[in-house]
């Protein structure tokens, strides 16, 4: 149960009952539709950079606890960082949620993002909590191409 | 359900004992005691296929219909043995009705590349319904974009079963063949096939019937059922995974051109051509899963021993103290609630994904299946992108149905619902 109190932490289910930022942007610059085909989450993610900055994120679309929380603080924590930052946070995301459970994870970086630690005991939730941040590599890339878990 | 009161009583402690055939039962997972309820997916294997399997590969194994060998021979004489007691499980005509697959895909694969491409022509029509697991729509799909067929489907009602109401206006003279599930593996709905079937047989239709979910709960058969061809795979039937069956009316088979080239499947070749073996050799090229076919025919008399009419009666009951206990969960939505059901329930909960629900019940050692089921086009109808799926069989026990309701109300205690 301990395990299990790891991944569903406070504030993931306060994120996954009330996703902040959950919304269409009309005037976004930059957008991507992220799914995964194991569950058939589908999420969207808007992006506004201006001047080279992450002016305004948004997302929409539904899924379990975990995927929603995970876009919600996404949108949350991006909002100012440039896109280099950007790239930064996700790959040290994604590598924090990858990590091998024997070896203390590197959340130096993360800051609020750390509570996603406890998904490396569920492989199978992995993707469902990485899956906003592939679409977010979509989205700077601008790429018309979903983002795919698989 | 009325079945129930006419159901002969129940020996609930001859299904103990059959719990004990089942080794993977005994474990624990997470610390707990597993609670399986995920055989719509895969079931789990009594020791008695477990052992015909090794023993055989121990003790009889060679390749077959080629050595003349003792070993080979023998081999060869324990593989056609099984696929008499398929025909006589499903009560086909002849053992030339029967054909080895790799499972239920690859039987219905078969139909589609043999049958339909010899047979189907560009604006004829497959009727199919909305129900149907990947399997038996994406085949079709890629055959209707190859021969520039339609594709129609019987749809669902809000109730979440085949809506029937206009059932004779989706057949027109360039229907040429219907092919359903028996039973719905994302809802567990028996469908109603001997009605669908009787408007296709009135137009001289042939009928496919995608048996994985039906086989491992009902008597079937084929004949009383008055199918063409019916699917399913070993690995629901409590066997093992890489082996499946079609059984095909000999007559249409017959006329069928083979699908794959290989071994076993030829009578005699030359460089320049080559004479096809008969019935029901032509459809099987290559050395097939030999140690699995002894595994299928080990559970095939496993359940004989039971009695099939044991283990439906059994399912009936158990099914329905499960919607009796599932329905009354706080919170709880039932996927097609008043279908006639088989071996599995789909429901929703206020406030909880089903991913998330899975995950709770995993901790407390119970398995389900969360998602869309491979049948993406029934969550479409329903307007969801997901559900969960408890399934049972028959080492499934009322304590199991307990533990589920128990775990759900954790699910409630974590998210609120």
């Amino acid at each position: 149960m301990s395990e299990l109190r790891d991944l569903y932490q406070e504030v993931i289910l306060d994120h996954g009952r009330r996703p902040r930022n959950h919304r269409k942007m009309e005037d976004a610059t930059n957008s991507a539709e992220g799914h995964n085909p194991l569950c058939g989450d589908q999420l969207t993610l808007y992006l506004k950079m201006e001047v080279g900055r992450v002016a305004d994120l948004s997302f929409e679309g539904s899924g379990c606890a975990i995927s929603t929380a995970s876009a919600s603080m996404l949108t949350g924590v991006l909002v100012g960082k440039s896109e280099a930052e950007a790239r930064e946070l996700l790959e040290a995301f994604v590598e924090m949620t990858t990590a091998p459970t024997d070896v203390e994870p590197d959340d130096s970086k993360l800051g609020k993002l750390a509570v996603f630690a406890g998904v490396r005991e569920f492989p199978m939730r992995v993707k469902c909590a990485t899956l906003c941040w592939h679409t977010l590599e979509s989205a700077l890339n601008d790429s018309d191409e979903a983002a795919s878990t698989e | 359900m009325s079945i129930r009161s006419e159901s002969p009583k129940l020996d609930t402690e001859r299904l103990k004992d059959l719990r004990e055939d089942f080794p993977i039962l005994k474990q624990q997972v997470r610390g707990k005691r597993l609670v399986f309820l995920d055989s719509a997916a895969s079931a789990q294997k009594p020791r008695q296929v477990i052992d015909a399997m090794s023993r055989f590969q121990e003790e009889g194994y060679a390749n077959i219909h080629r050595g003349v060998y003792e070993l080979s021979a023998q081999a060869t004489l324990a593989f056609e043995d099984v696929r008499e007691k398929v025909r006589r499980f499903i009560n086909a005509s002849e053992t030339a009705e029967i054909i080895f697959t790799r499972g239920t895909t690859e039987s219905i694969n078969l139909v589609a590349q043999s049958f339909g491409r010899s047979r189907l022509r560009e604006g004829d029509e497959i009727l199919l319904t909305e129900m149907e697991h990947h399997s038996n729509l994406v085949p079709w799909q890629m055959l209707a974009a190859e021969k520039q067929l339609k594709l129609r489907f019987i749809r669902m009602n809000d109730e979440g079963e085949l809506d029937l109401s206009s059932l004779g206006e989706l057949f027109n003279e360039r229907t040429k063949l219907l092919t359903l599930g028996h039973v719905s593996n994302a809802l567990g709905n028996l469908q109603p096939v001997r009605e669908i079937i009787a408007e296709a047989r009135r137009r001289n239709i042939p009928v496919l019937l995608d048996g994985a979910q039906a086989v491992p709960h009902l008597p079937v058969d084929v004949r009383e059922l008055d199918c063409d061809f019916y699917a399913f795979s070993a690995h629901k039937l409590y066997g093992p995974t890489g082996i499946g069956v079609l059984y095909g009316r000999k007559e249409l088979l017959e006329k069928m051109p083979p699908w794959q080239g290989g071994g076993d499947m030829i009578r005699s070749v030359t460089l320049e051509e080559t004479f096809f073996n008969t019935l029901p050799w032509k459809f099987e090229a290559g050395t097939p899963a030999i140690s699995e076919v002894m595994g299928l025919g080990a559970a095939i008399d496993y359940l004989e021993a039971v009695g099939m009419e044991y283990l439906h009666t059994y399912g009936i009951e158990l099914m329905a103290y499960a919607m009796e206990i599932l329905g009354a969960q706080p919170g709880m939505r039932i996927v097609a609630p008043k279908a006639e059901r088989v071996g599995a329930i789909s429901f929703l909960m206020d406030d909880a994904h089903p991913h998330d629900i899975a995950t709770i019940l995993d901790a407390e050692g119970i398995a389900v299946r969360a998602g869309h089921h491979c049948a993406q086009p029934v969550m479409d109808a329903m307007g969801v992108s997901g559900t969960t799926r408890a399934s049972f069989a028959f080492y499934n026990t009322r304590e199991d149905v307990d533990a589920l309701a128990a775990g759900l109300a954790k699910v409630r205690e974590m998210f609120g619902a």
